[in-house]
């Protein structure tokens, strides 16, 4: 897993988005750690603010999830080949991929849903089939494919799921975020796609988990109730708990998620921040301009920053490297050419997405 | 698989009282088990008080009357119709649902929702028994039971016996509908071996064999003789625990949570 130099920038250039020095907000989710989350979620900051790569805090403390050279196969086919991540604890951690690129495999085993047939797993240092009892107490999950008795009520539902765990969270406060406050009297049979999905990422914050783990926890949700649900992600993340989100939606990632780690073919492909990721796929900067007069390329060219330049209709396109928009407009200007319209190419993590597995990340029609 | 195994300490034990109501509100909700144990048993039962040749004792029968042959038939119908039509369907739809499979990633094991299964489906027999005999007794002055120890076991161990077959359907079946075929292949050769369609007294001396060994024949056999005699011979008892264990094994070994 290359780990770029430049993702401790993209990490800070994404930060300010995030509510991340919420740490000591609300505190109802685990009424009994109240104290104790905040303390993680201080620490969490530090790690953070320190940068992606190589995660400082990791030595320090034990990773909230720290899976070795993971392997499972089913017959001849290898759903995941050779897996390895770490999770800081308090982190949003992204898996993206495309569909049978191993994700769920990977979490179902991360869980204990599944043995893997080599590798290591540690979820806060436990092992989720040697410390089974340990670690469903303490890792909420949120599966693609669950489902619930039709003719259960939606409370009857939650009441149940709550009485499984000795420190359960706040269900009011998870249901109201979710939107569900009204559906408690009805039956689980008549509750829309949409309805069933936030109710599973309900029931997997429900035990007041340390870690949650959400397979595609947006998926079917229209855009109000998915921003809904990245709030209340923010919100539990705040508190300390550490998340790990599978997903494909790429506005999803990046707004959320601290690190991603790319997954194709069984095999992490990349792992960084977003902002990291969508950097390396630009394989360089770009800068698109209209120039107030016609000028001899070789102007640009002779630069040591520039490795091409185009033409589109009247603008100029420069691709390069380092400090190249300053280099270029520096040039033009001791020419006497002046520089209109100037943007600066950003890309994306799609870009990244298909830049490193050579696939769209998702199906047609799948755009939120 | 014992209810015993509940003292586990891993989840806390309201849990399971949590699934055992709910378990209990989908068997109110979707009734129709009830309808048919309790409905089906009650309406027989009434309709072989009302006939007057069912009163009348029979050499053929062993002396008996066939309503006094009936009483101990519908009892094993009740238990039958249950353990194995009621009992693996919704097993087996949680697993192809995936309901047992969300539920093995919190801290309560899977098998609570099985047990609860069991728990809700033995009330509901154990209900459904005691009606049929208070109302054998008050309405159609039957005597009260000759041996109530008698009577108790045999009916645990006939539970016990029908519940391990229905288990063992569950286990083997991977669909709902698959689970549905077997139980009606099974349901209905074992309720004829109960005698519910011609008593075994009137049949050939060779089926009245297989009787003995098929676990309603013997569930009959036990139930009549402590109702009628006193405690139940030994034989039939024995069938019922080696069904109750085999089964229980065979479920045991292939039960899959997904």
């Amino acid at each position: 897993m290359g780990i770029p130099g430049s993702a401790a920038a993209g990490r800070l250039d994404a930060g300010p988005s995030r509510p991340r020095e919420g740490a000591s907000r609300g505190g109802q989710l685990r009424p009994n750690g109240t104290k104790n989350t905040n303390v993680r979620g201080v620490a969490a900051i530090t790690i953070s603010r320190q940068g992606g790569p190589g995660w400082p805090g990791r030595a320090a403390r034990t990773p909230a999830v720290e899976i070795g050279h993971l392997r499972k196969t089913y017959g001849a086919l290898a759903a995941v080949d050779d897996v390895s991540f770490s999770v800081a604890e308090g982190e949003i951690f992204g898996i993206l991929g495309p569909n049978g690129a191993g994700k769920t495999t990977t979490v179902e085993c991360a869980i204990g849903l599944r043995s893997p047939d080599s590798g290591t797993i540690r979820l806060l240092g436990l092992d989720p089939r040697a410390d089974r009892d340990k670690v469903r107490e303490i890792v909420g999950v949120q599966l693609q494919a669950s489902s619930f008795p039709a003719k259960l009520r939606v409370g009857e539902v939650l009441d149940m799921y709550r009485s499984f765990y000795r420190e359960p969270a706040d269900v009011t406060e998870l249901v109201e975020a979710l939107g569900l406050a009204g559906k408690r009297r009805d039956y689980y049979r008549s509750l829309s796609g949409g309805q069933r999905q936030r109710l599973s990422v309900v029931l997997a914050l429900i035990g007041g988990p340390k870690i949650a783990v959400l397979d595609e926890m947006t998926t079917g949700l229209d855009p109000q109730a998915r921003r809904n649900t990245w709030e209340l992600i923010e919100k539990v993340r705040d508190r300390g708990v550490t998340i790990v989100l599978v997903t494909h939606f790429m506005e999803e990632a990046e707004r959320l998620c601290d690190r991603v780690a790319l997954i194709d073919s069984g095999r992490v492909v990349a792992l960084d921040t977003p902002a990291g990721l969508a950097a390396r796929a630009r394989g360089g900067e770009r800068v698109r301009f209209l120039p107030s007069a016609p000028f001899d390329m070789g102007l640009l060219t002779r630069l040591p920053e520039v490795t091409a330049v185009e033409h589109d209709g009247r603008h100029v396109v420069v691709t390069g490297t380092g400090e190249l928009v300053g280099a270029v407009i520096l040039a033009l200007h001791e020419a006497g050419v002046t520089t209109h319209d100037v943007q600066l190419d950003s890309s994306t993590l799609e870009d990244a997405f298909v830049r490193l597995t050579g696939r769209q990340l998702r199906e047609e029609g799948e755009r939120s | 698989m014992s209810l015993l195994m509940i003292a586990d300490p891993r989840a806390p034990r309201a849990g399971f009282g949590k699934i055992v109501h709910n378990e209990a509100r989908l068997a109110w909700r979707q009734p129709s088990g009830i309808i048919v144990s309790v409905g089906v048993s009650l309406l027989l039962l009434i309709i072989f008080g009302e006939i007057p040749a069912f009163q009348v004792t029979s050499a053929s029968l062993g002396g008996l009357s066939a309503f006094e042959v009936y009483i101990p038939i519908l009892v094993a119908f009740v238990i039958g119709v249950l353990a194995l039509t009621y009992l693996p369907g919704p097993l087996v739809s949680y697993r192809e649902q995936g309901i047992l499979r969300r539920l093995s990633t919190t801290p309560v094991p899977p098998w609570w929702v099985l047990s609860a299964q069991l728990v809700v489906q033995a009330c509901l027999m154990v209900i459904t028994v005691g009606i049929l005999i208070v109302v054998s007794g008050v309405f159609f002055g039957e005597s009260a039971p000759k041996n109530t120890g008698g009577l108790v076991l045999a009916i645990a161990l006939s539970i016990a016996a029908m519940f391990a077959i229905g288990l063992a359907i569950a286990a083997g079946a991977r669909t709902a509908g698959a689970a549905r075929g077997i139980m009606m292949a099974t349901f209905y050769p074992l309720m004829f071996f109960s005698g519910l369609y011609i008593p075994m007294q009137l049949l050939p001396g060779a089926l009245q064999d297989i009787s003995h060994v098929t676990p309603l024949g013997a569930a009959v056999e036990a139930i009549q003789d402590s109702m009628l005699q006193g405690f139940p011979p030994v034989a039939p008892l024995l069938v019922l625990a080696v069904y109750a264990v085999v089964f229980g094994l065979v479920a045991k070994r292939f039960f899959r949570w997904e």
